[in-house]
Formats: C-alpha cells, sequence, structure tokens
C-alpha cells in the first residue's frame, strides 16, 4: 500500500481532528488553571474544522479507501456531521458546570476530541480490526471522562463500574468477532458479507458470532437486560460528561449496529432480529417501569435514555431501509433531545447546587417561564407527543415495525411509551404546578445560553416541520 | 371575497400564533394580554363566518380544501377539509373560545398571559383536529391539544388538580396510541394517509374488528362513554372554569366526531357487527349515569355526569344506524339517528358551556360548588336565576330549547330500530329532570340558608352578556334547527350510503 496524498483525503477529516486535538494538548499544557476557556475555544474550532473538513468531502457515493477498510458513504457523512455538532453543543453545555465545580480540565476537552475521533472511525469502519479500534478509542476517552472530578467518590465508583463492564463488552464483542473471522476468514466486512450469503460459513459458529457480537453492542448503548451500569454511570459523572456521553455516542454505535448486523450479517436477519426484539422488548419496559421509581431527574432521564434505545433497537431490528432510516431519524432526534434534559440541569445547576433531583425543577415556570417551556418541550418529545420531534421520531420507528408485520411490537412499544409518559409529565407538574424551592436563576455565558434556546427551539420547529430531516434520513439509505 | 383564502389554515395557525403573541407580552401587562387574547379570539370567531355562509350545503364532498404535501417520505400530506359534519363544529369551537376568554377576564389574576395562550392554542388545534383531512395531521392535533388542557387543569385547577390531570392526559394518550397504530396499518394497506383514501379502502372482517376497536378505545375514552368515562368527572371538578367549558363543549365531541369521521366509514361492518356492544354502553351510560348525577353534592361533578349521559345519546344515535337499516320499516331512520346524534353535540356544547359558565359565575361569588351551600340564589340573582333556569330546562330537554330537537330525533329514529332500546332511552327524559332540576330547586329556590348567598350581587355586564349569547343559540336552535340539519344533511346522507356498502 503506497500512502500517497490521495488516499489519505478521504480520512482528512480523522486527520486534521487528531492533529489539531494533540496540538490543544500541548497548548493546555502551557496554559495557567484559569484559562482553560482557550482550550474550551479551541476545541470548538477544532470540532468545526472538521466539520468543515466533513462538509466538504461529503457526496453521496461510497467511497472505499485504505484496502476497503474505511467507507465514506452519505451514512457515515451525516453521521460524522452530527456528532460534530452535538458534541460541540455538549461542549457549551457544560462549560460552566465544568468552571463552577472546579473542574474544567484540559482533559476534560482533549479527551472529548479524542473521543469523537474515536466516533469517527466507527461510523468509517469497514473492517472488524476498525470497528473495535474505534470503539476502545471512544471508550477508553469515555471511561477516563467519568473520573474527571478526581476526588468525588461517586464518579470514581461510576467510573470503575463502567471500566469493567466496558471492558467486559468489549471482549464479548471481540470474541465475536474473532469467531466471525474464523469462520468467513476475513476481516472486512464485504468479504464477511459474500461469505455468509453464500452459505459456506458454518451456520452454528456464526449464529455463536452474532451473539456474542449482539451482547457486546448492546451492552455498550445499554439496552435491557445489559443496562445495569447506565444509571449509574450516567448519575454518577459530572453532569457535563453525561451530556457528553448520552449524546453522539449513541450516533456512533448505531453505525456498528447497522453495519456489521444490516450490512455484513444481513443475510442472518431471522438469527439477530429475534435477539434484538428481545432485548427491545426488555429495554422498552425496564426504562419506562423502572424510570417512574426515581426522584432524581438525572438518573429518570438515564433510564429513559435505556427506553429510547429500545426504540433505536426496534427500528434496527426491522432490517429494512425504512427501518435503518428510521433508526437514524429517532437516534438523531434522542441525540437532541438528551442533549437538552441533561443540559438542562446543567443550565440550572449552580456552585453547591447539583440540580439534578427532580424537586429541583420545582416552580421552574415561576423562575423562568423559557426554560420551564423548554423543560415542557423536551418533555412531552421524550414522551412522543405531536408538535415536537420526538413524535415523528417514534411515528418513523412504529411505522418500520408495522411494515414487517410486527405489529404486536408496535402495540407493544405504544403501550409502553404511555407508561413512560406519566414520569416525564411529572417532570411538567414540578416545573408547572409546584412552587419554587430556590429562586432565581443561575447565570450563564452566552454560549450556553445560545445552545439551550438553539436546542429547545429546533424541537418544537421540527416537530411542526421535521420534512428535511426525515428526507435525509431516508435518502442516506435509499443510496444503498 | 374569501374564496381565495385559505380560512382552513388562518383558523387553525392564527389562534396559535396569537397565543405565542400572547405569550411573549407575558404577564408584564394581564390588561393587554386580555385584550389581545379576546381580539384574537373575536377575529378567528368573524373568519369562522365565512366557512358557514360560503358552504354549499347540496354536496357532501369536502369544501374549502386545502393540500399540500407535509412529509412526503410518509406520504403525509396538510390536507385540510370541511364537510357538513365538521363544519358546525368549528364554529361551535371557535364561538366558545371567545366565551372562554371572556370568563377568564376577571377570574383568571395569576399567569394570565399563559393561561389565555393555552386556549387560544387549544382553540387552533381543534379546529385542527375537525379540519384535518390526512390521519397523522389529524392524529397530530388531536393529541398536541392534550398538552394545553394538561396545563390549563393542572395550573389553575382545584386541590386535587395534579391527580385529576394526569388521570386526563394518560388516559386520553393510552386511548389514542392505539389509534396510531391502526392509522400506520392503513398506510401500509393503501399507501396513503388520507382518511378519504381509508374511506374507500377494503379490509377484511378481522382487520376490521381489530381497526374498530382501537378506534373504539380511543375515542370512547374522548367522548366519554362508560366504563372509561371516569377521567370526566375528576378532570371536571378540579378543571378552572374555563377548562371545564372547553373539555364539556369541544373536546367531548371530538370523541363523536371522530366515529363519524373514522370508525363508521372506515371500518363499516365491524361497526354493524359491534352496535350491539355500543348501544349497550350508550344504554349503561343514559340510565345508569344519570342516576350518579342524582347523587352528586357537587354541582360540577353533577353537571359532568350529565354530559356523560347526553353523550350516550350521541354514541347512540350513531350505532343504532345498523339495527335501523336491517328493519324494512325503517325508511330514512338512519339519516334522522345520525342527524340526531350531531345536533345533541352542537346543543350540548352550547347547554354545557352554560352550565359549567353557570357554576363558574356562583364559583366566584362564594368559592364552593357544593349544592348544599347554596339555596334561595333567585333572590339575590334574579338575572342569573333565570339563565340558569332556561340551560336547565334545556339540558333536560324541553321542548322549545336545543336539548329536545337531538335527543327527540334519537329517540324517534330508535323507535324504527327497536322498542325497547327506544324506551331505556326515553328515560333521560325523566331522569335528567330529576338531577337537573333538583339541583336547581337546591340551588336556585327555597329558602335562603347562608347569609353570604343574600349579599351575592346578579350577573355582571360581562357575565350577562355570556349567558346571553348562550341564551339565544339554546333557544333559536331550538326553535329553528332547520339551518343546522340542512348543512349536515348532504354529508349525513352521503354516510349512511357508505356505510350500508359492505367492504367486505
Amino acid at each position: 500500500m503506497t500512502l500517497d496524498a490521495l488516499n489519505l483525503m478521504p480520512v482528512l477529516p480523522e486527520i486534521l481532528l487528531l492533529a489539531l486535538a494533540c496540538a490543544i494538548l500541548l497548548i493546555d499544557v502551557f496554559l495557567r488553571d484559569g484559562r482553560r476557556d482557550v482550550t474550551y475555544w479551541l476545541s470548538q474550532a477544532a470540532l468545526a474544522a472538521t466539520f468543515v473538513a466533513v462538509w466538504f468531502g461529503a457526496s453521496a457515493d461510497q467511497r472505499l479507501s485504505f484496502e476497503g477498510s474505511v467507507i465514506n458513504d452519505a451514512m457515515s457523512d451525516v453521521m460524522k456531521l452530527f456528532i460534530l455538532l452535538i458534541t460541540s453543543m455538549a461542549f457549551a453545555l457544560s462549560r460552566d458546570y465544568l468552571k463552577e465545580r472546579d473542574i474544567q480540565k484540559g482533559e476534560y476537552y482533549i479527551l472529548g476530541l479524542f473521543g469523537v475521533l474515536g466516533m469517527m472511525v466507527m461510523v468509517s469502519a469497514y473492517s472488524l480490526l476498525l470497528v473495535f479500534l474505534g470503539l476502545e478509542l471512544m471508550s477508553l476517552a469515555m471511561y477516563a471522562m467519568v473520573v474527571v472530578h478526581r476526588d468525588d467518590i461517586r464518579a470514581s465508583e461510576a467510573a470503575m463500574k463502567y471500566f469493567v463492564l466496558g471492558a467486559l463488552a468489549s471482549g464479548l464483542l471481540l470474541y465475536g468477532m474473532s469467531m466471525l473471522y474464523g469462520v468467513t476468514g476475513s476481516l472486512d466486512l464485504p468479504a464477511i458479507r459474500q461469505a455468509v450469503m453464500g452459505g459456506t460459513a458454518s451456520d452454528t459458529a456464526l449464529v455463536f458470532a452474532i451473539v456474542f457480537m449482539v451482547a457486546g453492542l448492546v451492552f455498550k448503548v445499554g439496552a435491557a437486560p445489559f443496562h445495569m451500569w447506565l444509571p449509574d454511570v450516567y448519575d454518577g459523572a459530572p453532569t457535563g460528561v453525561t451530556l457528553y456521553m448520552s449524546a453522539a455516542p449513541k450516533i456512533a454505535a448505531l453505525a456498528l449496529l447497522l453495519r456489521l448486523l444490516g450490512d455484513a450479517l444481513g443475510a442472518m436477519l431471522d438469527d439477530w432480529q429475534t435477539l434484538l426484539i428481545v432485548f427491545a422488548v426488555a429495554s422498552l419496559f425496564v426504562g419506562n417501569v423502572i424510570a417512574i421509581a426515581q426522584t432524581s431527574f438525572k438518573r429518570m432521564l438515564a433510564y429513559s435514555t435505556v427506553s429510547h434505545v429500545g426504540f433505536i433497537l426496534l427500528g434496527v431490528l426491522a432490517g429494512t431501509t425504512a427501518g435503518a432510516s428510521a433508526a437514524l431519524f429517532y437516534t438523531l432526534a434522542y441525540a437532541l433531545m438528551t442533549l437538552g434534559g441533561f443540559g438542562l440541569i446543567t443550565y440550572l445547576a449552580s456552585k453547591g447546587l447539583e440540580a439534578d433531583q427532580l424537586d429541583d425543577l420545582k416552580g421552574l415556570n415561576d423562575r423562568s417561564p423559557w426554560i420551564a417551556f423548554i423543560l415542557l418541550v423536551l418533555m412531552f418529545s421524550m414522551a412522543g407527543i405531536p408538535f415536537t420531534l420526538g413524535f415523528w421520531a417514534k411515528l418513523a420507528v412504529l411505522q418500520a415495525v408495522v411494515d414487517i408485520d410486527m405489529v404486536w411490537l408496535a402495540v407493544y412499544a405504544v403501550v409502553m411509551s404511555v407508561i413512560g409518559a406519566f414520569y416525564y409529565l411529572r417532570a411538567v407538574k414540578m416545573a408547572y404546578f409546584d412552587k419554587a424551592i430556590v429562586q432565581g436563576m443561575p447565570t450563564r455565558s452566552w454560549d450556553a445560553r445560545l445552545v439551550m434556546n438553539v436546542n429547545g427551539l429546533a424541537i418544537v420547529a421540527l416537530g411542526l416541520y421535521p420534512t428535511s430531516l426525515i428526507a435525509l434520513c431516508a435518502s442516506v439509505f435509499n443510496a444503498l | 371575497m374569501f374564496a381565495d383564502w385559505p380560512l382552513l389554515s388562518l383558523l387553525v395557525w392564527l389562534p396559535i400564533i396569537t397565543g405565542v403573541l400572547v405569550l411573549m407580552v407575558g404577564d408584564r401587562s394581564p390588561q393587554a394580554v386580555r385584550r389581545i387574547s379576546l381580539l384574537g379570539s373575536l377575529l378567528v370567531f368573524f373568519l369562522s363566518l365565512p366557512l358557514a355562509f360560503g358552504f354549499d350545503a347540496s354536496t357532501a364532498s369536502m369544501q374549502f380544501v386545502e393540500r399540500l404535501p407535509w412529509i412526503p417520505t410518509f406520504h403525509i400530506d396538510y390536507f385540510l377539509g370541511v364537510d357538513g359534519i365538521s363544519m358546525p363544529l368549528i364554529l361551535l369551537t371557535t364561538f366558545t373560545t371567545v366565551l372562554v376568554v371572556l370568563a377568564g377576564w376577571e377570574v383568571i389574576q395569576e399567569k394570565v398571559a399563559q393561561y389565555m395562550a393555552a386556549f387560544l392554542i387549544m382553540e387552533g388545534m381543534m379546529v385542527g383536529t375537525f379540519a384535518a383531512l390526512d390521519a397523522i395531521l389529524f392524529y397530530f392535533f388531536f393529541e398536541g391539544m392534550l398538552i394545553p388542557m394538561y396545563l390549563v387543569i393542572g395550573m389553575w385547577g382545584g386541590p386535587r388538580r395534579v391527580y385529576a390531570t394526569l388521570k386526563f392526559f394518560l388516559y386520553t394518550f393510552l386511548g389514542s396510541v392505539f389509534m396510531l397504530v391502526a392509522l400506520i396499518y392503513m398506510y401500509f394497506k393503501s399507501g396513503s394517509f388520507s382518511v378519504l383514501d381509508m374511506h374507500a379502502l377494503p379490509l377484511n372482517a378481522t382487520e376490521q374488528t381489530l381497526i374498530f376497536l382501537a378506534f373504539l378505545i380511543a375515542f370512547a375514552v374522548k367522548i366519554p362513554m362508560w366504563p372509561v368515562h371516569t377521567w370526566l368527572p375528576d378532570a371536571h371538578v378540579e378543571a378552572p372554569t374555563g377548562g371545564s367549558v372547553i373539555l364539556a363543549a369541544i373536546m367531548l365531541k371530538i370523541g363523536g366526531y371522530g366515529f363519524m369521521r373514522f370508525s363508521l366509514p372506515i371500518t363499516p361492518d365491524a361497526s354493524a357487527a359491534l352496535d350491539w356492544l355500543i348501544i349497550f354502553m350508550s344504554l349503561v351510560a343514559i340510565v345508569y349515569i344519570g342516576f350518579v348525577a342524582l347523587v352528586q353534592s357537587d354541582m360540577k361533578k353533577l353537571v359532568a355526569y350529565s354530559s356523560i349521559s347526553h353523550m350516550g345519546f350521541v354514541t347512540l344515535g350513531m350505532f343504532i344506524v345498523f339495527m335501523i337499516m336491517q328493519n324494512p320499516v325503517g325508511e330514512g331512520g338512519a339519516s334522522l339517528a345520525l342527524e340526531g346524534a350531531m345536533v345533541q353535540m352542537v346543543s350540548h356544547g352550547f347547554i354545557s358551556a352554560a352550565m359549567f359558565l353557570a357554576i363558574g359565575v356562583l364559583y366566584d361569588r362564594m368559592h364552593t360548588r357544593e349544592i348544599s351551600a347554596y339555596g334561595g340564589v333567585v333572590n339575590s340573582m334574579p338575572w342569573f336565576a333565570t339563565f340558569v333556569v332556561l340551560f336547565a330546562m334545556a339540558n333536560v330537554g324541553l321542548p322549545g330549547t336545543s336539548g329536545f330537537v337531538g335527543e327527540f330525533m334519537v329517540i324517534l329514529a330508535s323507535f324504527k330500530a327497536n322498542f325497547w332500546i327506544a324506551l331505556i332511552a326515553a328515560l333521560t327524559l325523566i331522569i335528567g329532570a330529576a338531577y337537573t332540576l333538583w339541583m336547581v330547586k337546591r340551588v336556585i329556590f327555597g329558602e335562603v340558608r347562608h347569609a353570604e348567598v343574600a349579599r351575592m350581587p346578579d350577573v355582571n355586564a360581562r357575565e350577562f352578556l355570556i349567558m346571553a349569547s348562550l341564551a339565544f343559540f339554546v333557544i333559536l336552535l331550538g326553535v329553528w334547527p332547520d339551518p343546522l340539519a340542512h348543512v349536515m344533511h348532504a354529508s349525513i346522507d352521503n354516510l349512511v350510503h357508505h356505510i350500508a356498502q359492505s367492504k367486505l
């Protein structure tokens, strides 16, 4: 393989991000403690520069490079753009929060950038090695980010849990991959696809490989019954980190699910579909029912993530292009909603107050009608009520499920979403029907305010006119 | 001059935009908020009048149609249009909202902007529900209106408001999600979300039954029918007066409208096969709920139960149709029954709004809704008493009031189907009179038992205006129902014709 400039063009955004992240790391070392905002702005600039690079490199064609182990197509372009955008929003929302807790360290941003690099590799990975490489790069960054507040016992516990279970999941995935390699004789996804379709591979071994890989993947996304770590980690981590790891990584994980299962193992649909149905059914139940019992808003949102993962799996398990685009649409909608949800906690938090309990939302409408309205929009969007983006996301997924003649699954999903509506409504109740405990609002920097407002308005605007986003998600897969 | 206007879009979005405007003005200037809201709702009401004057009653096809692609990926259109069934209900909505804005004028002192905005936004959504001809657009509005109502009950309601509003929301939400799945299923059958395409869609018996049940859950909760009515008394008791008025006058009608727009034409065979179920539930509502109303000590609860009982007439009129059609002597009875159901819905819109507003007038003075707290109100409030007696008579179904027309048509049609059903339905004339007039006797007449009652001032100009306008319509519709019947005649005939044909 010759490494000439032409060959490097497809991975230019990744190289750019890596170079910038390294540069920021160097600069950060020489910054005094009070000057971390410089790191923040440089990180934002790095994300923006990478965004521009992806934007101009985007095209609808499928481009393979590095002997077919890297793929750039419409799906990867769209996903990368959203990963960059959402991470940038997450950085903006968490800055004030980190600053108030004296944990605005350079590591947060640099690890964040490396995590994004891992996600971008995952999205473009077309060989098992690269898949694993990207996943581990992302995961390692996030393990460390959870303990950015080193002296916090809960965060340390969360990080430990996250690391041990995450490593276990990686092991499972790797084990499944090795079996897949053993049966098909290749690491490249197209070659695996050929081998599986050709029927030369042993079915029993393939099923084993699928079971391990699916288990590893759903572990990472936090689907029930492999969700145990998720509430603890999301709750224990500083909210600024939760914000980061709840949103964009889900997009990258979806890319893995679609590439590995939908693409490489498409011929084994019947086998992994059954598995995913079990995970989806369990996630919808666990996420929605256990969330009811929570008194912590942050933990409630963590369980709500489990239920959203269930909905995303519904789209994936359909195994159709409509299902894939529905899953992508749902994931993007989810990323915006969860960003808003955890973002709201960082927004309301102040020095000495985490604002992560449901009671902290009390009387929000009296304190700030506008922020209360954003909460209202977010909660109804998560519940899937019309006039918000969440409704269309649910509709798209339900359509995909009904399309493959699994009406019962759609009925189950909507019943679960009614159960879920209860705890979202309770959050709205706190904000609108109860009297405030604390008064006033913490001051927030302009970029956090901007992102919060844009986020809230985007959910309403896309709730009224989701046409372009839905069409974009559909067009990504129609090209295949 | 209105022919080229996107009239329906204006009626949907103008109130919503006004609501947003009101929110932006905020509570800095409550008086400005009230004025903008009144102006906005009046403007919407006047804009809805061309709908009636420009309406062509000779055709059953959709009018004032607007159709734009909305989400082409899923074949969802922004598709609005009205026929004789939806047009009167839209007018009822725009009219009622004006009253609600007026009714909250002095009473609501806290968060005026949010209160007014909630009702204006709700108005737009309700008009949208009646005008939507795309199933997803219908669902969009149908469910969207839960948000403002949830806030209205929860923010300005009584002591148990949180329980009541959660129950209201979850009941209605649970009902409607099954409908959503049914709509998606039919989309894959017909390739379109257009309600008109769904009307023409052939479905086999099993599909029809399941879809019918999905619709039934959605609309039975909304209208509400026994035994899924329990959210309504709670919601009514806790809601502020304006919320009760909108709930009773408009939201319940959306359930009835849903039966006529979705259940009957999309699943005619299942409706025919399961008509006994609905008729049974309707009769239980008419008789049993009537008795439940009799024993209430809270005025609002009494009127809430009376609403459920009256909605029993609506569902009875809609589903007795199939029995009439089987009966050889039932000629013309089917249209009569459906028209009766429609007239009953419109009439109940006026009467229930009036009853709840009247209770609101009393509540504003005494801050209690207990019947036993009153007595002899006529002594201090003669004008008020006059109106209440009129509305009570209308609620009972006295000839000459609008309440009589709908009930009479439905009972008359029922006789063409089955004598016993008609007889049981006619019991309402006795039960309804019992609970309504007994309440009037205890509240309005008799001795003044409490000193506060004697000091209550009579209705002021604002209250007088509200009650007089409602009284006007109650009597107008009672003595001259012909214009209303005329408007819906072609559409109802078309519907009867449509459901007479099997889809199997």
